[in-house]
């Protein structure tokens, strides 16, 4: 009897796990995603801007890293990303920019 | 979960009642998203981040998001309303996309009560609703009486505007109804508060409108510190651009205002003599919002203490606290802060409901202030979680350079005005 109970409840169980699953769009919770949840603040929800802030969502994630490095060694000049981009590492950098490259389609 | 599957559970469920009761399963509680529930009280910077980022990280979870308003009105870019830059409309958002693009159910009402024990929240509807977990963001509540004679009822006289909607357009008309050559006179409240820059934005962007229609005008700007956010910032700009025309006073030189007059329209400092304004703007000291401190989650400071890696409340476990409302320096209490706060929190969330390790956390705040149409200034700071809390990381962040040249001036002001619609969007659309 309790094993019999025990089976339907973890048949039930799968059952529902699966169905747990996130939807496909469902972002992921990730460092990568953490990190980059700053940048849309500035840039826009997944790097989206609707302003005079650039547009970063799907740009490649050479394209992203470079700049950011570029930003934080002050090769490229900035008003405000020289001061943010030295409070990344270059993991987290080329996390943020593999973030952008995936993630850019989302709706 | 599909019906027949729901029914099935049900019944596995009830025909094993005392068993399941012992597995405990009580996360599946019925209704509830299969991720569990999440209720939000208060849709603004921090509340509405969180809600969305909650469902973008789990479209099975259930979030309820409770506003009173069915439209909110930004502090960030009012300053701009005051001068005259931009209308109402601009600084106004609602909540449609969060409720049709994102799946967050929004309940327009207000939480009078919540039982952290029975986790649920009462609403002055009667209603109530439960949740798993609770993100707390009511913001503000001004400490009415602080300032003597300073309550709701001398708002209307004294704006103090520091709730963006009505406030700012009152402000607004009282500073368009102003003869040519009156005095305008604001307090500025001691740290903590909201918006640390505000205070200095707004006296720059009053100043902007008088210099164009009522240029013999003057701005007394009390305040009941010594200093403050940006300051050789703001100082650079005032001379720049309207020069003699703000006069800032230290706490040191009698800026700390302690009453005020409504009927003689003054204000009376802690020293000195009590000063006549044509307007005024009173931005009073101010706790965390209402519900916040009703439920017990404010310390002796009125400010909420959090565990800064979840934004958990240090009183309520399973409650989290975010934006103006908790404790989270060195972050300031600013709009843009309370929504990279709310992100880390939704993420701590789902990662607590999943039983998963959350990410490490990331802050940021990027805070621009227009000293002028075109001319803008900005503050930045990138935060990480250290053995004491919350830190800025060493070498990041900072203010705009002093010596920036009127081109960079102004590609600050432009990108204020982008940082404003990209957050905005980040949040409410």
């Amino acid at each position: 009897m309790h094993h019999a109970i025990a089976l339907r409840l973890s048949l039930t169980a799968g059952v529902i796990l699966l169905s747990f699953g996130p939807a496909a769009a469902a972002e992921e919770l990730s460092q990568g995603g953490m990190l980059s949840a700053s940048c849309a603040g500035c840039h826009g929800t997944d790097g989206r801007s609707p302003g005079a802030i650039p547009d970063i969502s799907g740009k490649s994630a050479e394209f992203i890293r470079t700049a950011l490095e570029e930003f934080r060694s002050g090769k490229r000049p900035s008003t405000v990303m020289g001061r943010h981009a030295k409070g990344y590492t270059d993991e987290e950098m080329r996390l943020i920019a593999e973030y952008f490259e995936q993630n850019g389609g989302r709706p | 979960m599909s019906e027949q599957t729901r029914r099935t559970f049900l019944q596995t469920l009830g025909s094993v009642g005392a068993a399941s009761a012992v597995l405990g399963w009580p996360a599946l509680g019925f209704g509830a998203g299969a991720d569990g529930r999440v209720v939000v009280v208060g849709g603004g910077f921090g509340g509405a981040s969180c809600a969305k980022y909650l469902k973008r990280l789990a479209p099975d979870l259930e979030v309820t998001l409770i506003e009173p308003n069915a439209q909110f009105v930004t502090c960030p870019f009012s300053n701009a309303v005051l001068g005259g830059l931009y209308d109402l409309d601009f600084i106004t958002h609602d909540y449609t996309a969060l409720r049709t693009k994102h799946g967050v159910e929004v309940v327009h009402s207000t939480v009078t009560a919540i039982d952290p024990s029975a986790k649920s929240v009462q609403l002055d509807d009667g209603s109530s609703r439960s949740w798993d977990r609770l993100v707390v963001s009511p913001g503000i509540a001004l400490r009415w009486g602080a300032i003597e004679g300073y309550d709701e009822s001398a708002s209307v006289a004294m704006p103090h505007a520091w709730k963006a909607g009505g406030q700012t357009l009152l402000l607004r008309r009282q500073l368009e109804a102003m003869p040519d050559g009156g005095v305008v006179v604001m307090s500025a409240p001691r740290d903590p508060f909201r918006c640390p820059p505000g205070p200095y934005e707004r006296a720059s962007l009053i100043a902007h409108y008088l210099k164009q229609a009522k240029p013999r005008s003057k701005i007394l700007l009390f305040d009941a510190k010594e200093t403050f956010s940006k300051k050789p910032l703001f100082e650079q700009g005032w001379q720049a651009l309207y020069p003699g025309m703000i006069e800032w006073i230290p706490e040191s030189r009698g800026g700390a205002i302690e009453a005020v007059d409504v009927a003689g329209m003054t204000v009376q400092p802690t020293f000195g003599e009590a000063q006549k304004g044509d307007v005024v703007n009173i931005i009073p000291p101010q706790t965390a919002g209402r519900i916040a401190v009703d439920a017990g989650l404010a310390d002796d400071t009125g400010w909420c203490p959090v565990d800064q890696r979840t934004f958990e409340s240090r009183t309520h476990p399973g409650i989290h606290v975010i934006g103006d409302a908790a404790i989270a320096n060195p972050m300031p209490k600013s709009g843009f802060s309370a929504s990279s706060q709310g992100k880390v929190c939704a993420m701590a969330i789902v990662a607590a409901l999943r039983g998963e390790t959350m990410p490490e956390p990331s802050y940021v705040n990027t805070c621009y202030s227009l000293v002028g149409p075109d001319y803008g200034i900005s503050i930045a700071a990138v935060y990480r979680i250290g053995d004491s809390g919350i830190m800025g990381v060493e070498g990041a962040g900072g203010v705009s350079p002093a010596d920036a040249d009127a081109a960079f001036r102004r590609d600050e002001a432009r990108y204020a005005v982008g940082w404003y619609q990209s957050t905005t969007a980040d949040i409410w659309s």
